[in-house]
């Protein structure tokens, strides 16, 4: 039996990553929680942290919901998978530079900072569909690759929105990449800690594959 | 490298698709829910609904519509149409829009692109434009195309993106259903004046139309409706030419991994 806790801290699009989660566990045992009550939290055996909007606001949402401890211990001490979504990657950081200087949770070394516009050559938000470049492999994306049946890596994309890149230090931890201007983060892995930069719950036959992948870790 | 993003668009009214020439007109074009549900399997990179004779009484379709095409499509939904307020634009949103589009209120109320942006983020809003053009300029239409407001379309643009908003729709009201192509000129014009993406619609009816509301307009994004609705062309189809002209879009072949 699946717990899969995706975090509603009063932001984010929650249905979205409700739906697709649904869809990818639909012939499961398992249970999907919309929820930031600490009970849910403690026998949650996945954990989703969805993020739309500004990093601050994501980061004091969350924090009002007085779950961040218990949030910690499932996540750093319990090792529970978790998977952290755009803006909820980017809370993993150290430091976050979106209108100011804010500290973030520190799970994952690094800043977050502005996309570089290019001299206004580029369009930000950084919008749309992008080509993935993966830096390594790792156990998830084995499986993940495995279950798309590819084995040519240079078409698979997925949908990005956002105006900030996660600049993380140790470079080992970042497992896959795209490019827009500069290198863009676009997932990090430590431990059962995973974060994507791009929606994997937009983005269609590979963003299902991937939270089916998800769902598998344990 | 980003991909150019095709997206049908589907007019909805009263819970069913339908398509107009030049904002009349209207033809029946089936079911929203299945339609979307179609496009997405067949590569559409987003999808758009238009309520296009939004009213109060019609809401509730739309609402309906909305969350089962979230729970069918895994690609972004932007839906428009009738949003007046913050409560309108969260409704669309909780019903499982990813993006609302505002168009009138914007006009009526600029400062709801800043709230509405601030609020759900600037990837949210989308401020749709529908221009005529007059004499050298183009002007801002609201209510469906029924009013002038006598805004120059060029500094709405750069107003909008002041703003807030993530992206903008833009739609020339004297190409709209014609197949005529884009207005080239005016997608142009706008999008070299903003640093925020900009949809083209309005006027495609072959595969070049497309080609050069990139290349010439300059567009992020381009957006059609009956073409796709008539099946006169297929997403399929609209991919492959551009890519054929070295024009970068999502062509994957993962579908069957789906398809059960």
């Amino acid at each position: 039996m699946k717990n899969v806790l995706i975090i509603d801290y009063g932001t984010g699009n929650l249905k979205s990553v409700h739906n697709a989660v649904k869809k990818v566990s639909e012939k499961q045992d398992c249970r999907i929680f919309v929820s930031s009550s600490i009970e849910d939290l403690k026998k949650s055996t996945h954990i989703i942290l969805p993020g739309v909007g500004a990093f601050e606001s994501c980061l004091n949402g969350l924090i009002k919901t007085k779950a961040r401890s218990y949030l910690e211990e499932m996540v750093l001490e319990k090792k529970k998978p978790f998977l952290g979504i755009c803006v909820g990657m980017q809370m993993l950081a150290t430091k976050g530079f979106e209108n100011g200087e804010f500290d973030g949770l520190d799970w994952i070394s690094g800043e977050v900072k502005k996309i570089n516009n290019q001299n206004n050559n580029l369009k930000i938000p950084h919008m749309g569909w992008n080509t993935l470049k993966f830096l390594k492999e790792t156990a998830f994306t084995k499986s993940l690759l495995k279950k798309m049946k590819v084995t040519n890596l240079h078409d698979l994309s997925a949908y990005f929105v956002h105006s900030y890149n996660f600049k993380n230090k140790n470079t080992n931890e970042k497992v896959i990449t795209t490019c827009y201007g500069e290198e863009i983060t676009a997932m990090i892995s430590k431990e059962n800690i995973i974060g994507t930069q791009f929606h994997p719950e937009k983005s269609h036959y590979f963003g299902l594959a991937f939270l089916k992948t998800f769902l598998e870790q344990r | 490298m980003l991909k150019i993003r095709i997206i049908p668009c589907l007019d909805v009214d009263a819970g069913r698709v339908v398509k107009g020439i030049n904002f009349l007109s209207l033809r029946d074009a089936g079911d929203p829910v299945e339609q979307a549900k179609a496009y997405s399997d067949e590569g559409a990179d987003e999808i758009t609904f238009l309520d296009i004779t939004a009213t109060h009484q019609k809401r509730k379709p739309m609402i309906d519509v909305i969350s089962k095409t979230a729970e069918k499509c895994f690609v972004p939904l932007t839906v428009g149409g009738g949003v007046k307020n913050i409560i309108g634009i969260k409704e669309f949103l909780l019903a499982g829009a990813d993006k609302v589009s505002i168009n009138s209120a914007a006009i009526k109320n600029p400062s709801l692109i800043n709230e509405s942006s601030k609020k759900f983020g600037n990837q949210c809003i989308v401020v749709a434009i529908d221009a005529k053009k007059k004499s050298k300029n183009w002007n801002v239409f609201i209510n469906g195309g029924r009013v002038d407001t006598g805004i120059d379309a060029v500094s709405w643009a750069k107003n909008i993106e002041k703003r807030g908003a993530g992206e903008i729709l833009l739609t020339s009201m004297d190409k709209d259903g014609t197949k005529s192509g884009f207005d080239l000129e005016l997608t142009s014009k706008i999008s070299s004046a903003v640093n925020i993406p900009v949809i083209a619609s309005g006027g495609v009816g072959c595969l070049k139309d497309f080609f050069d509301g990139v290349k010439l307009g300059g567009a992020s994004a381009v957006l059609a409706a009956s073409v796709f609705h008539f099946k006169e062309l297929t997403i399929k189809q609209v991919k492959k030419y551009l890519k054929s002209k070295n024009i970068n879009v999502r062509i994957d072949n993962l579908g069957k991994y789906y398809e059960k």
